[in-house]
Formats: C-alpha cells, structure tokens, sequence
C-alpha cells in the first residue's frame, strides 16, 4: 500500500472502519466461535471449553486477515458480522436445547 | 487495499508490525533473558550460597520455620531448590475472610541454616520475568497489553508468512552490504529460521492467558461459577474449608517421599499446605516443571495434614489439556538443559533481532524520499527516536540495572527498587538523547555507551565482588562465569554495531546511500 502526501478523508474512514471490524468484530467472532465449541463438542464440559479457548485465536486471525483482505470496508463487517450471527445461533440452539 | 491479496497482507504486516514493534521488541528481549533468570539472580545476589541438594532438609527447615513465623496463615508455599536455584522460598496467605485474598508474604531461607538468607536485596532476573508479562503496569493490564501484543505478533508473523512468497529461495539469498535490501534479507532470514520458534513462542503466549483475555466460553459453559471450571481443571485446588478447630500438621517429609514414589521419582517442585494450623488442613504436593515438556498444573497428591492420609492423586491430563499444557510447558522451557536451554535463548534473541530489522526497514525505506531535502516529516522523526530508544536504549537500560546491582550500597533501604528505578530512569534517558541527538548520531552514541556498559559488567564484577571470572571458571561456576562473558559478548556485539554505524555515515556520501537503497516494489 502505497502512502500519497494526502489521503482522501474517506480512504483514511475505510480504514478505521476495517481495523474496528477486525478488532471488535474479530474479537466477537473468536469469543463465539470459542462458545459454540464448548457447547457443542462431545466431550466433557471442561474439555469443551478449554478447547474452545485455545482455537478461538485461530478465528481472530482469520477474521483479521478478512477484514484486510476484501475488497470493501463494507465487505469486511459483513464478513464478520455474518458468521458471527450464525455462530450465535448455534449457541442460541445450544442453550435452548439444554433447557428443554 | 485495492492491490490484491499478498499486498493487503503486506499493508497489513507492515502498520502492525510497526504499532506494536518496539513494545515486542522490548517483550521479546525481556523474555529472552528470563530464560536465564536464576542464573541472573545468582549474579544478582552473589552472597546467597548453593549448597547440595536435600530436599528432606529443605522441607523439616521450611516446616519449622514457617510453623514460628506463620502458624497461623491461610495457605503456605514452599518452593524446593533445584540446581538452578539454590535457595529455599518460602511464602504464605494471610488469612481473611473467606472470598477475598490474603496478602502474600515471602521469605529466601538458607536450606541449611534455616535463616533468612542475608543477600542485597534485589529482584535478580525476576524483574524482566515480571516486565515481560507484565510491563511494570499495575494487575491485570499490563498482561492484557501484553497478550494483545501477543494477538499482533500472531498476526504479524503469518501476515509475513503470506507477503514472503518465496520463503525458502529467498532464505538462501543474503546480500550483504546491499544496505536497505541486506536489511531485508536480514529480516527474512532470522524470520524464516526459527520460524517454528515464533509460531510456538506466539500462540503459547496467548495460550497462557487465554482464560483471562477469552473468557467467553468458560461463561457460556458455567454460567457465574467461574470457580467451578477451575476445580474441574486442577482438581488439586479445590480445598477443604478451615474448620476454626485447631491441629497438628504431620512432618511434610513423609508426604514427600509418598508423592515421589506416586510419580516414579519424579521430582517435587512445590509444597502447599493449607490451613496449617487447622484441623482440617491438606497438603498438596506438587511436581516440578522441569521433569516434563507437558506442563500439568494438576500434577499434584493431596495428603490430608493432621492424620497423613492421602487424599487423591491427580490423573492424566485430557488431549485438550495436554496440548495447553505443551503450549504453557514449551513457552516456559523449564525442563530444558543447559543447551536447549542456550538454544531458547538464541532463538529468543533471534525473534529479537526479526523485530529490530523490522523497525529499522520500515524508517530505512521511508527515509529516502527525504534524503535529498534532509529534513524529516514529524513521523519519520518520531518513529526514528522510538527506534533507538526502544533498542539500544533498552539494552542500555538493561546494562544499568546490572551496574545498579552493583554500585548501590548492600545495606541500602528499598535497594531493590532504586535498582529498577534506576532502569527506567535510564531508559527515559535515552528517549530524551534520542530526541536532541540526530538519526545515526543517536544510533551511534547509545550503542556505544551500551557497549561501554556491557564490557564493563565484568570488570565492575570483579572490582565489587571476589567472584570475577578467574574464580568463578576456576570453580566450574557457570552461571556467574556464563552471565560475565555474555555480557562481555554482548558489549562486543554492540561496539561492532556502533563501529558498523559510524563507518557507513562516514564512508557514504548521502546521494550515493539513496542509489543503492533503490528498492523493487516486491515487499509493502
């Protein structure tokens, strides 16, 4: 990426935005990816979760090198954002599962 | 971000990279020498005698004193010597009300004389232990900073893995005396080295401190009762409550050789006692880290204190547990030998390096649009002096906490903090001559006066204490005699890079410096 003397004020928006979805929403999309392991891995409870947490930066990576990598600022919060719901409905489904 | 996949990931390398750079720097360095950190408390706290290793009277001394000075404690620690670390510490809990935590006392005993040992008061190679996690900020931020420079470095390294294409041609390519290009290969080469090193020493250290910074799934799991994950994890935590009716604690060497023959010899790290002076205390012995690259937390028999009895001894680890505990063990190195050990150390300062390249490019490449007008923009200026200040500035630092070590009176009051005062005063220091001092300049004095230093740890050694080098390799005391000659290395190492700097302002006129810094538009 090449600096020019002065970058356009909407460039320098685009990527704040893509830093905020790869900081928060990565973050988000890692701790759900974490809690959705340990839901619903078949093993004990402890297990899960410690499995859960030692993978999940493996998904802040991915998700980091999303938001850079595409081709919007846009692109890169739904790229988040997007597995992030479904991720949270499997975790959704997990708790209502345990409840009935 | 327009160019394509492997630029995006250089973009990203790159501004990452540089953000973090000198707080890595300085995590990588610091960690780097924690790895011998009782060899430099040995040379820290030179009064403090190695005596051969018997743990029974280790054990009967801490008991005894601890039972005078401590009877009444909520939980005691008694950290074994080892040949690393020859003395005997002793710690305990005060007791409070049940929910909060006790304030922790700690003792050095002599493990003959039962004494506290009579040392200059110093940290000793715990300070940058603690400064690598920790970063002199109060608990617990400096280890949330620390691990998301961790997260950064992670990023960073695979980020370069992507940008680097050509990754095992190109680690056969050094050019050197190519300036900005030898940096670059420099930079590649110590990267791709070790680079499994960095990926391990990376991940693991997230891996440490992944229940504090992803604690989501512990939640999601069990609700509020965070404390019930633990005790599933290390059931060896989950105590018996005092019961308030006083006790007898059996003698703790028994207990011992039970959990030793439990393990097949393995060696005992630490003894925990809780509620000493209770009827329902419990001991809990612990097995060293050394023994295995595994690290188990839970490795423990738990006795109960009044009547001997064992209690439960802790069973295998899960896989998931096994492969934290591989992370945890393989960051720690604790059962590394002497040369694994110096191995971990130069990959260390290998991962070190991969970073101070890293800086020094980013300004290198940047700085020759401005060659010809010979002023900086204000943030090539700023980048420049946290440059030097972050490295030599930090080497220098590091070599007056050694000076302070020594040149501060052994009796002086609060010693151990005047010596890290001292390190952080000197670190200012720098930033301050960084700034009034112009780029090479600055480079050249600083690594100087570290190089000064360092040269000089050896001879101020043997002015101050009577184990200079002639007595300490006479004795086979190698990790007094090995802590003198590295930094003799490292004084050497760091005049080479002063010599090196100042040859190149002198020998190269400006114009001439720019041509050969022509760059391809391959990387960034």
């Amino acid at each position: 990426m090449k600096r020019k003397t002065s970058l356009p004020v909407s460039y320098r928006l685009a990527v704040t935005s893509r830093l905020l979805a790869a900081v928060v929403g990565g973050y988000l999309l890692a701790s759900l990816a974490s809690v959705c392991m340990a839901l619903w891995l078949p093993t004990s409870r402890a297990d899960a979760v410690i499995s859960g947490m030692l993978s999940s930066f493996v998904f802040y990576l991915l998700a980091v090198i999303w938001c850079f990598a595409c081709r919007s600022a846009w692109r890169a919060w739904v790229g988040v954002l997007l597995p992030s719901a479904v991720l949270a409905a499997f975790a959704g489904l997990a708790y209502w599962m345990a409840r009935t | 971000m327009k160019e394509g996949f492997r630029q995006a990931m250089a973009w990203l390398h790159t501004w990452a990279g540089l953000i973090f750079g000198w707080l890595l720097f300085a995590i990588f360095l610091t960690g780097t020498l924690s790895y011998f950190k009782d060899e430099i408390t040995h040379w820290m706290q030179p009064e403090v005698q190695a005596h051969p290793i018997d743990d029974a009277r280790s054990l009967a001394v801490a008991q005894a004193w601890l039972q005078q000075q401590a009877p009444t404690a909520a939980r005691w620690f008694i950290d074994l010597p080892d040949h690393r670390e020859p003395s005997l510490t002793v710690s305990w809990q005060a007791k409070v009300d049940p929910g909060k935590r006790g304030d922790f006392t700690q003792k050095v005993l002599d493990p003959v004389s039962g004494q506290p040992v009579q040392a200059r008061e110093s940290m000793g190679g715990e300070f940058f232990y603690r400064f690598h996690f920790q970063l002199q900020m109060p608990h617990p931020w400096g280890r949330w900073l620390s691990t998301i420079s961790a997260m950064v470095m992670f990023i960073a390294l695979i980020t370069g893995i992507i940008t680097h294409k050509k990754i095992f041609k190109d680690f056969f390519t050094f050019r050197p005396r190519k300036g900005q290009r030898s940096w670059l290969d420099g930079h590649n080469a110590v990267g791709v080295l070790v680079l499994p090193f960095h990926l391990m020493i990376t991940y693991s250290s997230l891996v440490i401190f992944m229940s504090m910074v992803m604690p989501a799934s512990i939640v999601a799991s069990y609700g509020n009762d965070t404390r019930a994950f633990f005790n599933d994890v290390f059931p060896a935590t989950d105590n018996a409550p005092a019961l308030g009716q006083p006790g007898q604690l059996v003698p703790l060497g028994p207990l011992y050789d039970q959990a030793r023959a439990q393990w097949a010899g393995g060696h005992v790290g630490r003894v925990v006692v809780n509620n000493p002076g209770d009827v329902n205390a419990s001991v809990k012995v612990m097995r060293a880290g050394a023994d295995r690259v595994v690290h188990d937390f839970g490795s423990t028999v738990s006795f109960n204190g009044t009547t001997g009895q064992l209690l439960r001894v802790s069973g295998d680890q899960s896989l998931p547990q096994v492969i934290g505990g591989s992370f945890y063990g393989l960051h720690m190195g604790h059962f590394a030998g002497p040369v694994l050990r110096w191995l971990y150390f130069i990959c260390g300062l290998a991962g070190t390096a991969m970073i101070g390249t890293g800086l020094v490019m980013w300004l290198g490449k940047r700085q020759l649009k401005h060659v010809k007008s010979g002023v900086m923009p204000f943030e090539l200026r700023l980048v420049e002096v946290l440059n030097i200040a972050s490295m030599s500035g930090l080497m220098i630092a590091i070599a007056v906490f050694f000076w302070a070590n020594r040149l501060l009176p052994v009796g002086f009051a609060g010693r151990s903090d005047w010596e890290v005062q001292a390190f952080f005063v000197a670190w200012g220091l720098t930033v301050l001559h960084a700034i009034f001092r112009r780029g090479r300049q600055g480079w050249v004095e600083q690594l100087s006066l570290g190089a000064v230093l360092f040269i000089g740890v050896p001879l101020l050694n043997a002015l101050t204490t009577s184990q200079h080098l002639g007595v300490s390799l006479a004795k086979g005391d190698w990790a007094m005699a090995g802590f003198d000659l590295t930094c003799l290395g490292s004084g050497v190492f760091l005049a080479w890079a002063a010599w090196k700097m100042q040859r190149r302002n002198v020998a190269q006129p400006k114009a001439e410096r720019a041509q050969s810094l022509v760059f391809k538009g391959e990387v960034n």
